[in-house]
């Protein structure tokens, strides 16, 4: 069975550490936060400038002034720091940030991620996805592995306009677990009760399949 | 107005010398921190072919989204647009013409423009559509692209308290890009929340030296929430 998306939320949640910086994207991503595990400390980016990100807040605490990078209300944790978006994307650029979470339409075997234009549709624009993936050296791309019409969205060359290019190492997908490394995708853990061959019909990009692929547990 | 005072009385001495085809950088990011009554009076003065760079174009009938209703904005300099119905059939009309910029990007063009420098080189965007016909160089073995710093006939900034000298403090995340803003306009207008007289602030607070603010204005403000996200327990 492909991964549910709370379950590609508590597979990222794995690769937190205590003590981690983390800046998460719109949708799945966002679900992360729900999954750190007990006992640990992460502090939430958003890079419209807020470190230390909380929970939505209550009726009585909603502040106009205080919003997410998805301009949704949210609250501060104790020891939040607010600053310009100059400040919050100096941190991101500058590599200060421990991981970067976000979703995408295609990443490709050379590390290229793409995931805010499809030429002919309404372009909204890049927001903070181009600084984030130039930024971090800890990038976790989720996605799904293919299209409704089973279209492999791993490619060996990404077909849309790209976000950034060689700077993504570590894909989450419905399907699996994969590292790209030296021009392929290496199959790190499958999803649990999907096959191998599965998982290499829908990879259009070059992949690379260890002797054992451990099933994820959840 | 006598020495360093900043302090105007009237929405239209806060915006007076405005014109047409001039550059206008507007701070907030959404409907957060925006200069709501900067925006309401440029639309009263029905100035046009304005060039606006802002993170975002508000939305249909609020914040920068008003100045669309009568076609006064030429260019948009973003990194995010389209939460409005009337900005997309603008752009599909080719009346509006849009320069999509990455957040940190226009970010630091701002910060630059107001600090004196005149493009950086930074690697956001490098291999993708922006990076074209911009030059590249090398840097310790990672390419860069540069990018042009940006300045503005008229920076219009929200903030929370100032006092009558142009220091401002911006609250929580309204903050936003109005810092950089705030130094990039050759006439930076602030409206506030509250003016106190000077020595009420604490000078180590201060977000906003008074050094980069031309005129000050006392506002009250509607700050629409553009998604109102709750729990409930």
């Amino acid at each position: 069975m492909a991964l549910s998306r709370e379950q590609i939320a508590m597979r990222v949640a794995r690769e937190l550490k205590d003590g981690f910086y983390v800046n998460l994207g719109i949708g799945i991503p966002t679900l992360v936060a729900n999954y750190v595990p007990e006992g640990m400390e992460v502090m939430l980016q958003s890079e419209n400038g807020l470190l230390g990100m909380g929970a939505f807040p209550t009726e009585d605490e909603i502040d106009a002034d205080l919003i997410n990078a998805g301009k949704q209300t949210v609250t501060t944790i104790a020891g939040a720091s607010i600053f310009s978006s100059a400040e919050s994307f100096a941190m991101i650029r500058g590599g200060h940030v421990d991981l970067t979470v976000l979703g995408a339409f295609e990443v490709d075997v050379q590390g290229n991620i793409a995931s805010w234009m499809i030429p002919g549709k309404l372009i909204k624009g890049m927001g903070g996805a181009m600084d984030l993936v130039a930024g971090a050296d800890n990038i976790i791309v989720t996605m799904t592995h293919a299209s409704k019409h089973g279209e492999s969205k791993l490619l060996e060359r990404c077909s849309l306009p790209l976000t950034g290019a060689g700077c993504i190492k570590k894909v989450l997908t419905d399907l699996a677990w994969l590292e790209i490394e030296d021009g392929a995708f290496i199959l790190r853990e499958r999803a649990p009760g999907v096959s191998v061959e599965e998982i290499v019909s829908k990879t259009a990009g070059k992949l690379i399949v260890p002797d054992h692929v451990p099933e994820m547990q959840f | 107005m006598s020495g360093f005072d900043k302090v105007v009385s009237s929405y239209e001495e806060a915006m007076a010398g405005l014109e047409d085809g001039m550059t206008v950088i507007a701070g907030g990011f959404g409907l957060c921190g925006i200069p709501e009554n900067l925006i309401a009076q440029i639309k009263r003065m029905g100035v046009k072919d304005l060039t606006v760079v802002s993170n975002n174009c508000g939305v249909d009938g609020f914040g920068l989204g008003i100045l669309l209703e009568d076609k006064q904005i030429r260019k948009m300099v973003s990194s995010y647009v389209g939460e409005n119905a009337l900005f997309e059939k603008q752009l599909l009309d080719g009346e509006l013409e849009v320069e999509l910029t990455p957040q940190g990007t226009l970010a630091e063009k701002m910060r630059a423009g107001g600090a004196g420098i005149p493009a950086f080189f930074t690697a956001t965007g490098f291999g993708t559509p922006i990076a074209e016909g911009k030059d590249v160089r090398e840097f310790n073995g990672r390419s860069y692209i540069l990018e042009e710093s940006i300045t503005g006939d008229f920076a219009i900034v929200k903030g929370w308290k100032a006092d009558r000298y142009g220091n401002v403090i911006y609250r929580h995340t309204a903050q936003n890009f109005n810092p950089m803003a705030a130094t990039a306009g050759k006439i930076t207008v602030v409206e506030v929340e509250e003016i106190v007289e000077p020595g009420e602030l604490d000078p180590t607070q201060i977000h906003t030296p008074g050094i980069y603010v031309d005129r000050l204005i006392l506002g009250s403000f509607e700050k629409r929430i553009e998604q109102r996200t709750v729990r409930t327990v």
